[in-house]
């Protein structure tokens, strides 16, 4: 019985590890398709600052630049750390909903900013890797053929370029599973957050070990639909 | 009036001077070969007639219609330089084809892209398609390699390979052919193949700028035959009176290096 009803708990913890994940993976993609464009921007304008920017993304870590995200805003607004902008829209929500727990929503927001901003930054670089490794010959024959530049690019490199990042965008993908935990370095009720509130209040040790099964059972999934997806595109060569 | 008229062409990267003025002209249905060291810059003038780099000076014109003056080149749009580029198909020294694309859909694609911008296309797709698909199976057979119509580049020989870029390349109609070194990359037991197609096409009366350093073939296919070193012209003439009867040490000295390697 105690069982089902923490597996029950856990999994309701874990429905907000998924929805960062997927919403993650949605808005980080075309962001991190835009950076790697500019990052690849014969103008240096833009060139420069999209490239200085995924320095300092990739060299800080995540659960600071969470952190970041979470407390800048206010500390800009007021210099009042205490008037956490996410807080409040949280406890209006709480209010307006009647709740007698704290709504997450707001504190979600942050979170989900940050991840996106992060990711976005390591797609980009995978992105670019892919774009730049196809060969110049493949744009000219395209050209030569009468192709315009955006014909070129979405009928001959970008498949090419999907087969050729497939495998670095799955490890990616996959450590984006794992970093869903650094969420609840601002109480976001993910599925760490809610073992270690049975760690506390319960004095249960086990329900944190047992989310280790949730992670596995998803990351399994993925494996597999990023397998076939490899193997998909396994016809040609590039 | 000569079909192919190109003028003082110019072209530099950076501090090196590649071409230092090159002029020659061609008539229709004739096949000019272009020889040399490498680094003489006949590559270079062929990518420039392609619009793969831009001339900084000089002309180029086809059956009286300039194609390309540098003086006003900024000047012209990317259609006006897509629709410029379509009177040539160029043929590449690595051949690349698309890999992700089947040696029919490799040869379909461009026109198939094209045909979307006809007015007509909306009401004759289904018939538009069926003809262009048709006139690449039609250029398929011709390079004899009906049988691979489905197959994917990574499936074929370079020599193959070879054959199916130009069958692309034809596919376009293109008034002049260019071919950049077309049998560099190949074995020598393929290089043949690719040479009987050429061939083939000299006999149809294709126009067609070859790059080469195949000397036999240069001499047995061309009706003119081109000599550059260093970025200029040195000598021109019919097959005979370049690789018979050289009047330029350059030439001579080129043409001993050939014979006894």
């Amino acid at each position: 019985m105690e069982f089902l009803t923490i597996t029950q708990d856990l999994l309701q913890g874990f429905g907000i590890t998924c929805l960062l994940f997927i919403m993650t993976l949605i808005l980080a993609i075309p962001l991190g398709l835009l950076f790697a464009f500019c990052s690849m921007s014969k103008i240096s304008v833009i060139k420069v600052p999209t490239k200085i920017f995924i320095w300092i993304i990739r060299g800080i870590p995540l659960m600071l630049f969470i952190f970041v995200i979470y407390y800048l805003p206010s500390l800009l607004a007021d210099g009042n750390a205490s008037l956490n902008i996410f807080n409040t829209i949280d406890l209006k929500m709480t209010i307006a909903a009647g709740s007698n727990e704290l709504l997450w929503q707001g504190r979600f927001l942050a979170v989900l900013i940050a991840f996106v901003i992060n990711y976005a930054c390591y797609f980009s670089e995978i992105f670019r890797g892919g774009i730049e490794s196809v060969s110049q010959g493949q744009y000219e024959a395209g050209y030569v053929l009468g192709m315009t530049k955006s014909q070129v690019f979405f009928k001959v490199v970008l498949k090419q370029v999907i087969k050729r990042i497939v495998p670095a965008l799955s490890n990616e993908i996959i450590t984006l599973v794992k970093d869903t935990a650094l969420a609840n370095a601002i109480a976001i009720p993910e599925i760490i957050k809610c073992a270690k509130d049975m760690a506390s209040s319960q004095a249960l040790i086990w329900p944190l070990f047992y989310t280790a099964v949730f992670y596995l059972l998803f990351v399994g999934v993925l494996t597999v639909v990023l397998n076939r997806v490899e193997k998909k595109l396994s016809y040609f060569k590039a | 009036m000569a079909y192919l008229e190109v003028k003082n062409i110019y072209k530099r990267f950076g501090k090196t001077e590649v071409l230092k003025g090159i002029d020659f002209s061609m008539n229709k249905g004739q096949v000019v070969s272009i020889i040399g060291s490498s680094g003489s810059g006949k590559t270079t003038l062929l990518r420039c007639l392609n619009f793969l780099e831009i001339a900084d000076a000089g002309t180029f014109s086809v059956n009286n219609k300039v194609l390309f003056d540098a003086e006003n080149q900024k000047a012209l749009t990317d259609a006006q330089v897509r629709e410029n580029r379509l009177h040539f198909g160029l043929v590449f020294q690595n051949f690349n084809l698309f890999p992700q694309y089947s040696v029919l859909e490799n040869i379909c694609l461009a026109p198939k892209l094209q045909a979307k911008e006809r007015a007509d296309y909306k009401a004759n797709a289904k018939q538009i398609n069926a003809e262009i698909e048709a006139k690449a199976y039609k250029l398929i057979d011709d390079v004899g390699l009906s049988a691979k119509c489905n197959a994917y580049p990574c499936e074929l020989s370079g020599g193959q390979q070879q054959r199916v870029a130009i069958a692309r390349a034809l596919a376009l109609d293109p008034e002049i052919l260019f071919f950049d070194e077309p049998t560099s990359a190949l074995d020598p037991e393929l290089t043949g193949e690719i040479l009987k197609v050429i061939k083939e096409l000299a006999q149809r009366d294709m126009t067609m700028v070859i790059v080469t350093h195949e000397m036999q073939f240069a001499a047995e296919v061309s009706d003119q035959v081109i000599f550059m070193d260093g970025g200029v012209i040195v000598e021109q003439g019919t097959p005979d009176e370049v690789f018979v009867h050289p009047k330029s040490e350059r030439t001579k000295a080129f043409l001993s290096r050939y014979n006894n390697a």
